[in-house]
C-alpha cells in the first residue's frame, strides 16, 4: 500500500519531469514558458515534501512570479517569427540525444556506485532543528543572518548590479523628445542669454543668430 | 519502498539532462536556451535541498538560496541583452551573432 507522501512525490516528480521535457520540445515559445512555470511550481511541491518550505515559497514567488513572467513578457514583446527557428532543428537531434544519453548513463553509473563515506555524518555544520522546535524559515534565518551574512550581502549586491545593468542596457534616449535638462539650465550664464547693444540713432540692430 | 535520497537525485538528474538536451535541440532560439539553463539550475537546487534534508544539514538550503539569487540575476541580464540585440538587429537568430568572430 502506497502512502500519501510517496504518492505526492511521484505526482510532483512526474509533473516536473514531464513539463521539463515539454519546455524544450514545445513548438510555441509561449507554451514553453507556461510549461516552465508548471515545472517550477511542481518543483516547489517537491521542496515542500523535503521540508524546505521557505525555499518552496521563494521558488513560487521569485521564479513563477518574476523570472517566468519576465520570460513571458520578452517572448510576447519581441516580434519574432518563431517558425523559422524550428526548421532544421531536428538535425541536432542525434548529436544532442547522444550527448544527453551519455550524460544520463554517467549519472546513473555514478548514482549506483556511490555511497556515503564514514566521516560524512560527522561533518554537519548546522543540523536541521526539529520542526516542532524551530520551523524552517526561522532556522534558515538564524543561519543566514549569522554565519553567512557576508555572502548574503554579496548576493544582494549581485542583484543590485543585475538590476542596474538591465536598466542601463535597455534604457534608450528617444530622439525628438523634449525633456528638461537640469544641468543645461544650471550652467546657463547671463552672457549667454542676453547682450547689451548700444544702438546708434537711425540704424537698426542686427538680429542675433540663434544658437543651436 | 520509501522515498529516499536516490529518488530526488534521479528527478534532478533527468531534469539536468533535459536542460542540456534542450540547448542542443533549440540551438537557434536564444530564449529556449535561457529557459534550458533555468531548468539546469532548478535541477541543481533540487540536488542541494535533497542532500540538505537527507543529511540533516541546513547549509544546503542556504546555498540553494544563493543559486536562486544568481539564477534570477542571470535571467534578468540575459533577457536585457536579448532585448537590445533584437532592437539593433531585428532578429535573435544565434547563427547571426558572429560579428565578434569569436
Amino acid at each position: 500500500m502506497i502512502n500519501l507522501a510517496d504518492m505526492a512525490f511521484y505526482l510532483f516528480a512526474f509533473i516536473t519531469v514531464a513539463s521539463g521535457f515539454l519546455v524544450i520540445s514545445a513548438r510555441n515559445p509561449v507554451h514553453s514558458v507556461l510549461w516552465l512555470i508548471l515545472a517550477f511550481f511542481s518543483a516547489a511541491g517537491l521542496f515542500v515534501l523535503m521540508g524546505a518550505e521557505f525555499l518552496a515559497m521563494l521558488l513560487v514567488i521569485v521564479y513563477v512570479g518574476a523570472v517566468a513572467v519576465l520570460f513571458l513578457f520578452v517572448v510576447m514583446m519581441l516580434d519574432i517569427n518563431f517558425t523559422e527557428f524550428k526548421q532544421g532543428a531536428l538535425q541536432y537531434l542525434p548529436m544532442g540525444g547522444l550527448i544527453g544519453l551519455i550524460l544520463l548513463a554517467e549519472l546513473v553509473t555514478l548514482g549506483s556506485a556511490w555511497a556515503f563515506g564514514d566521516v560524512v555524518g560527522q561533518n554537519i555544520t548546522a543540523p536541521i532543528p526539529a520542526a516542532s522546535d524551530v520551523h524552517n524559515t526561522q532556522a534558515l534565518g538564524q543561519l543566514l543572518y549569522t554565519h553567512y551574512i557576508f555572502i548574503f550581502q554579496t548576493a544582494g549586491l549581485i542583484l543590485l548590479v543585475a538590476m542596474i545593468g538591465a536598466i542601463v542596457l535597455t534604457h534608450r534616449q528617444r530622439p525628438g523628445v523634449k525633456r528638461q535638462s537640469i544641468a543645461d539650465q544650471a550652467a546657463r550664464r547671463p552672457e549667454d542669454a542676453y547682450k547689451l547693444v548700444d544702438v546708434k540713432v537711425g540704424s537698426g540692430v542686427a538680429l542675433p543668430t540663434k544658437k543651436g | 519502498m520509501t522515498i529516499g535520497l536516490g529518488h530526488y537525485l534521479t528527478v534532478a538528474a533527468i531534469l539536468f539532462v533535459f536542460g542540456i538536451f534542450g540547448i542542443f535541440l533549440n540551438r537557434k532560439n536564444v530564449i529556449i536556451i535561457l529557459m534550458s539553463v533555468e531548468l539546469m539550475l532548478l535541477a541543481v537546487n533540487i540536488n542541494l535541498v535533497a542532500f540538505s534534508t537527507f543529511m540533516h544539514d541546513m547549509v544546503g538550503q542556504v546555498f540553494a538560496m544563493f543559486v536562486l539569487t544568481v539564477a534570477a540575476a542571470e535571467a534578468a541580464i540575459g533577457l536585457a541583452i536579448l532585448v537590445i540585440y533584437f532592437r539593433t538587429r531585428g532578429s535573435i537568430a544565434v547563427e547571426d551573432i558572429n560579428q565578434m568572430k569569436g
